[in-house]
């Protein structure tokens, strides 16, 4: 017996996962809209600009 | 300061408010600017600018979602405490609306989360139902200037299931093309090599393993679709597309499993990968758009019914309704049945219907059709009718509208596979029985391969990217395609009809010309302040016409609902009105809409009202009569027919006082004379020819807003670009020719290996991936060059 048996059935088991969860994410419909969340990884950043300007207008005043 | 609204970006005119040093174009608009700020919402300003909606509220508009019966149907879950609802919002149009009702929780602490589907506008919202019932939900949402539109469609929508097949399928297919790539690699090179020698077999039986989810799963479309052809004696393209798959996947089992080579595993995937991506490109979609509605869509989901002895009013399903109850109608709310009215003044706007933008004033007693929508204050109806019985609603009933209008279409591709298929069976034959004369041990191995070289791979493939190319650039240009067969359709027609109010028409600038003596300064000041002092909507298109005057107040003004006005200032008087209130020497036309202006007594002139038509309708006329058959079909009387007749080609056939079934049954007629017809139309009206006719093109001044059953939806804006949208889809098809032609070549040079007897795997998987990307790449490269030639991007 050879090594090989045992790569090539690892290498098949890890792309097997990978293509399970790339199903799995499909069927939960993450792929459905793949605009918004484009969108809305950006608002955590704008938030906390705001809070600083906010406390800047504060300090002036 | 800015002349615009802060909130909505509209003009503030001279009556801004002011507040928090911004200025806002009315109460509305300021109230969702003090909501926002003072929840620290205020960031909703900072993503884009003037990012909001001016909110209107009329009261009892949503208290029909006091009805436990209407909410059940409208929440998709609901488990007594929590409940979820999926709501459209048409406003929904930037990142600060994703950003504002994405925070929904920080203005209503109920509200537990809120997602939004930015390219269908939607917010799902999940909310504590024990603490916030779905009306106030959807009152907080228009109070915030996003009011979402429910309308009968959201009443029997179960959740709909999404069909991600073919995703499914083409992942299997890339998966098994990758790993099998891989394993077959080493045996291309054919090296004899004591470590390849010892695990070849492996290899292959690994390579037969991957392919199998490929042909019993992913390929099952073809299979399905060339058994259907074959049933219908059709020999549709995927005839020889099956046929390569199984012969492919027979010959390679066969060949690995007596060890007489390594099979063609690799082109197997190959093929089925390529494939199914085509069809995957060809599978645009607009998810903001919607290519079904039907009256559905415009109909409200629930009506105030009055009790005739009680005196009290309940919200019911408009299902429910019965002939003979009274109903009450509030203001901006749809008739959703026939009835007649009964008490108050009925303003009613029939543009869902006709396209036809004036309302129609009603008096007691007069008859209203489904689909008008009251403007002005409630006004109570009788029933004559019920939903599914009215005059328009009835059109649905119609045939057309079951009938799938695709699957009597023979595309392209079908048309020349026919002969495709026979000159390729023909040619294996030929060559099956030479081998057997020469050397019949060859014979097997050259009737196989010759079914695998002519797998018509690239030949499949043109059409979907070409097709699924220009559906993009159409996109992007405003014009935008249900499928890509529509695109083949538009190459094929003969005539080209056109709806009058609406499509021809706008809906939004007219045309005023002044007759008569010319105004003294004073009496046009007079004028325009009597306008102004005036809420009918004649009124208001006039006083947006006149130049501006000083605003002065008037001395004593009377309203005469359905005839006119009367003002005094000073020592002037003046009348505004009909022909018969003022007491005009002409007789009234009653083909044309006008205001007649009487000062002091005098008789000065009138102001008639045309319908004004879209820019370029004569070029568009000029360019389309030179290659297509033009009518006009217009729902209106024939007031504007010398008009119309001035600017269209002398052979244009116009025809008035269509209804909508006349509308259906002349498409009818036409395509039984055997003509292939494209109806433009904008109204509820067309929507029966529009579904009857080859191409249905619904015309949309705003494009989210909804418009009728079609084949397209073209932008308003656009509709000078129809010749070039034509011409473009002529070159596509041509494009696609050419595209043949140059996959034939491929399969010459393939079929010469073939017949010979000398295809080897590694010939096959080179050649079948080189076909296809060349004609994949020489497609796209054409229909990328014909759109920028016909500048369907330049405005």
């Amino acid at each position: 017996m050879s090594v090989i048996y045992l790569l090539l059935a690892l290498s098949i088991i890890v792309a097997l996962v990978f293509f399970g969860v790339f199903i799995y994410s499909v069927k939960r419909g993450q792929y459905d809209d793949v605009h918004t969340p484009a969108v809305r990884m950006l608002f955590e950043d704008e938030l906390v600009k705001e809070e600083n300007q906010k406390q800047s207008i504060k300090t002036k005043d | 300061m800015q002349d615009n609204c802060f909130h909505c970006g509209n003009s503030c005119d001279q009556d801004a408010i002011v507040f928090d040093e911004k200025a806002f174009c009315c109460r509305g608009c300021k109230t969702v600017y003090e909501l926002f700020s003072s929840n620290d919402l205020g960031c909703y300003y900072d993503l884009q600018d003037a990012p909001g909606a001016i909110p209107e509220e009329v009261a009892g508009k949503f208290d029909y979602l006091d009805n436990q019966k209407i909410v059940e149907k409208l929440v998709e879950f609901d488990d007594g405490d929590i409940q979820v609802v999926n709501l459209y919002v048409p406003h929904m149009h930037c990142s600060s609306c994703i950003w504002i009702l994405e925070n929904l929780h920080k203005l209503q602490a109920d509200i537990r989360t809120a997602q939004v589907n930015f390219p269908k506008k939607t917010v799902r919202i999940t909310y504590k139902s024990s603490a916030l019932s779905l009306k106030e939900v959807v009152q907080l949402l228009s109070r915030i200037g996003y009011e979402p539109y429910i309308s009968l469609d959201d009443f029997d929508k179960g959740k709909k299931e999404v069909d991600r097949s073919l995703i499914y399928k083409l992942a299997i297919a890339g998966f098994a093309f990758g790993n099998v790539m891989f394993l077959s690699f080493p045996e291309y090179f054919e090296v004899e090599e004591y470590w390849l020698e010892e695990y070849k077999h492996l290899f292959r039986w690994l390579m037969f393993s991957f392919s199998l989810p490929v042909v019993f799963y992913s390929g099952t479309d073809y299979f399905i679709s060339a058994y259907k052809g074959l049933k219908a004696k059709i020999l549709n393209i995927d005839v020889p597309i099956a046929l390569g798959i199984l012969v492919l996947f027979l010959r390679s089992t066969i060949e690995i499993l007596f060890d007489w080579g390594t099979g063609f595993f690799d082109s197997l995937t190959g093929l089925v990968f390529f494939l199914l991506v085509g069809k995957f490109f060809q599978q645009k979609t607009y998810s903001f758009l919607s290519f079904e509605r039907d009256y559905k869509s415009y109909f409200p989901i629930a009506v105030t019914r009055i009790d005739k002895q009680n005196k009290t009013e309940e919200n019911i399903q408009v299902y429910d309704i019965e002939v003979g109850d009274r109903l009450l109608i509030r203001n901006s709310e749809l008739l959703p049945v026939d009835a007649i009215l009964i008490n108050g003044e009925a303003q009613i706007d029939y543009s869902f219907v006709t396209g036809e933008r004036d309302p129609v004033r009603k008096v007691s007693g007069d008859k209203l059709f489904a689909g008008g929508k009251q403007l002005d204050g409630a006004i109570e109806v009788e029933a004559l009718k019920s939903v599914e019985q009215s005059y328009l609603t009835q059109l649905w009933s119609n045939d057309v509208f079951s009938q799938n209008k695709d699957a009597s279409f023979v595309n392209l591709t079908n048309k020349i596979s026919k002969y495709f298929t026979s000159v390729l069976l023909v040619i294996s034959l030929v060559a099956t029985a030479f081998w057997m004369y020469h050397d019949s041990s060859m014979a097997l191995n050259v009737f196989t391969a010759v079914l695998i070289i002519a797998c018509p791979c690239a030949l499949a493939l043109s059409t979907p990217f070409s097709l699924g190319n220009m559906l993009r650039i159409f996109g992007r240009a405003k014009f935008y395609l249900k499928n890509a067969h529509v695109i083949e359709k538009l190459n094929d027609l003969d005539t080209i009809i056109f709806d009058k109010t609406g499509t021809l028409t706008t809906n939004k600038k007219v045309a005023i010309t002044y007759e008569g003596l010319e105004l003294t300064e004073e009496e046009a000041s007079l004028l325009k302040n009597t306008l102004r002092a005036s809420n009918h909507p004649l009124s208001r298109s006039l006083y947006t016409f006149l130049a501006s005057q000083s605003i002065s107040t008037l001395d004593s003004f009377e309203e005469i609902t359905g005839k006119g006005m009367l003002a005094r200032q000073a020592e002037n008087s003046i009348q505004v009105g009909s022909a018969s209130f003022v007491g005009s020497p002409q007789v009234e036309s009653q083909l044309q809409t006008t205001v007649h202006v009487k000062t002091n007594q005098e008789y000065k002139g009138k102001y008639t009202f045309n319908n004004q038509y879209r820019s370029g309708v004569q070029t568009i006329f000029n360019a389309l009569s030179r290659s297509h058959k033009l009518v006009v079909l217009s729902g209106d009387n024939a007031g504007e027919k010398e008009q119309l007749a001035k600017m269209l080609p002398k052979n244009t056939q116009m025809l008035f006082d269509q209804k909508p079934d006349d509308k259906l049954n002349f498409v009818k007629a036409l395509q039984d004379k055997g003509e292939k017809v494209m109806m433009i139309g904008d109204g509820l009206n067309d929507a029966g020819a529009l579904a009857q006719s080859e191409v249905g093109v619904a015309i949309s001044e705003n494009v989210n807003v909804f418009s009728p059953a079609c084949d397209a939806i073209l932008d308003a804006e656009q509709m000078h670009k129809l010749p070039s949208f034509l011409l473009a889809a002529r070159k596509t098809v041509n494009t696609i020719k050419y595209s043949f032609v140059l996959s034939f070549l491929y399969n010459v040079i393939g079929l010469y290996f073939a017949v010979t007897g000398q295809l080897k795997p590694v010939i096959a998987a080179i050649l079948m991936p080189l076909s296809s990307i060349s004609v994949l790449i020489f497609v796209t490269l054409l229909t990328n060059y014909t759109s920028r030639k016909l500048k369907l991007f330049k405005n």
